[in-house]
């Protein structure tokens, strides 16, 4: 596997009120193409501020980032914007509620000029049905869709320009356990489907255990351990982790060997 | 929109609101046909019938130089909805245009933009409208102009504090990472969430700049005779009450219609497009 994205000793340092908050401090990772990297951490430890910098809202106060073997600038070109792309965690707020589905996801369309003019309704219908949803909703204002379809057209919208790397900010968390395993196993398959990388910020490990390939802890700002999935789970070497995964509110081994169970016949029928 | 006329229907408020509204648009509309004496607009002297009461065919009576009252009323209107059009038709596009620039761009732009807002804010709106008025001669169009420039500031105000709202929404952060342009997303998606706060705003204005453009020609700064205007015959005849009551009470009355009209159907707006005040 080739490496997609690097982080190199990234800080980020916030002024709040003459105080100054370092949110990130001397971070380095690397993404490679075609896994799924999840970031986990608690509120405050500077998960949503990575996310920030690899999509180019701020840039870090030191460090730099490499995308595709090319520095990364804080200012983004339009080809690099459309390359890395964002799906946000609150589904209601995502898409305006005065702008048809259609005319949302045609906006990537119509920025990067991807595709006929004349094609590119009939392409956003293409992109509803590839998350399953159907063409028509196109001409539907968000009002109308649940949280589930919303987070659907959101994730279509990360897709249409034609985006390498996703990076998903707690995508599933605003959603109810049913609708978050389908969002899920839609994200899983539209990952081999497209050959996409993703950039997984969340809080919940279930989600993690789920999806993810490897696995970043973040604590006060600090990468503190980067394994993969099946490592960090069975022998986390920091204490932090360790706390993090204990956390986690567990069922009797039967129990968790019964879900764990319908858990694979679900997916498996997916 | 269609819903937003059905629910206007049936509460009586809004429902009056309509047809108070309705009067005083078909009537400056069909004021050729509906006025006894259209020739009675301009400089025509009827002495024989000077200052009478209302009486058939003068049912609002006569005024000081024997011209139909009715007739000036009606014709008034037709002046004031043009000035109110004008105002609001230049006034809320620049206004809106400051407002979303000044919200959504932030930094410089927002504290040079906004601090020029203010400064329009901070002088009384009559004291302004009149100064320009002085400086100009007092005609309809610079009646115009005046009301123009004290009312801009106010719709740079409301959408800018929507704007500001708006701008930490999730969709617009979304439109920014995909790369679309800052023009697109101030007036594609950022000003149609402003749109129902500004209809129902220019409803309510609609009123109130037929009331400051009374108020300038009350003062002597509005339009000039012998157009007609429910100002300046406000101001004319009340000189002469309370014996000759109806050269005041009639155009009164048409003011108090209009304004009041279009507030009514300002405040239903307000609660049917759920714009909190």
């Amino acid at each position: 596997m080739s490496t997609l994205l690097s982080v190199k000793n990234v800080s980020k340092r916030f002024e709040v009120n003459g105080r100054t908050v370092q949110a990130l401090e001397d971070v380095s990772f690397e993404v490679e193409r075609g896994e799924c990297l999840a970031i986990v951490g608690e509120s405050g430890s500077g998960k949503s501020t990575i996310a920030n910098i690899i999509l180019g809202i701020y840039g870090p106060t030191d460090g730099d980032l490499v995308f595709k073997d090319e520095a990364l600038p804080a200012k983004r070109t339009q080809e690099l914007r459309r390359a890395i792309q964002l799906v946000q965690q609150n589904p209601l707020s995502s898409l305006n509620p005065r702008r048809s589905i259609g005319a949302s996801l045609r906006l990537a369309l119509d920025v990067h000029a991807i595709g006929d003019r004349t094609e590119r309704d009939q392409r956003t219908g293409e992109l509803l049905e590839e998350v399953g949803l159907p063409a028509e909703f196109r001409t539907r204002l968000p009002a109308s869709l649940s949280g589930g379809q919303r987070q659907r057209v959101a994730i279509a919208r990360a897709l249409a320009c034609q985006s390498e790397l996703v990076v998903l900010d707690e995508p599933t968390s605003a959603l109810d356990v049913l609708v978050q395993a389908r969002v899920l196993r839609l994200l899983k398959s539209l990952k081999e489907a497209r050959g996409l990388t993703y950039v997984f910020i969340t809080h919940d490990l279930s989600v993690v255990r789920n999806i993810a390939d490897r696995v970043a802890v973040f604590e006060k700002g600090r990468l503190i351990e980067l394994a993969t999935t099946k490592a960090i789970f069975t022998r986390p070497e920091n204490p932090y982790t360790r706390r993090l995964i204990g956390a986690v509110p567990v069922v009797s081994a039967q129990e968790a060997a019964l879900k764990d169970n319908i858990m694979e016949q679900e997916n498996g029928n997916a | 929109m269609k819903k937003t006329l059905v629910i206007l229907t049936r509460n009586p408020l809004s429902l009056i609101g309509l047809i108070l509204v309705g009067i005083v648009v078909l009537s400056a509309l069909f004021a050729d046909v509906i006025t006894p004496f259209p020739a009675h607009v301009g400089a025509v002297v009827d002495f024989a019938n000077f200052n009478q009461p209302p009486h058939w065919p003068n049912i609002f009576g006569t005024d000081l130089v024997g011209r139909d009252l009715f007739t000036r009323v009606v014709y008034a209107y037709r002046i004031s909805l043009i000035l109110g059009i004008v105002v609001l038709a230049i006034a809320v596009p620049i206004g809106v245009a400051i407002g979303l620039a000044a919200g959504y761009l932030g930094g410089w732009t927002e504290y040079l933009l906004m601090r020029l807002t203010d400064v329009f804010l901070s002088i009384p709106p009559l004291v302004l409208a009149m100064s320009i008025m002085g400086l100009l001669q007092p005609t309809l169009t610079n009646g115009m102009i005046a009301v123009t420039a004290m009312w801009w500031p106010w719709y740079t105000r409301l959408v800018y504090n929507i704007a500001r709202s708006e701008k930490e929404e999730g969709y617009v952060l979304a439109a920014e990472v995909i790369g679309a342009s800052k023009l697109h997303i101030m007036f594609r998606e950022i000003l149609p969430n402003c749109v129902p706060s500004i209809i129902t705003k220019m409803t309510l204005d609609f009123g109130f700049v037929i009331l400051i453009a009374s108020s300038l020609s009350f003062l002597g700064l509005g339009v000039q005779p012998p157009t007609p205007d429910l100002g300046s015959m406000v101001a004319e005849g009340a000189k002469y009450l309370p014996d000759s009551w109806w050269l005041t009470v009639f155009p009164g009355l048409a003011i108090l219609i209009a304004v009041f009209g279009f507030n009514l159907i300002g405040d239903a707006l307000r609660e049917i497009l759920g714009v909190d005040q």
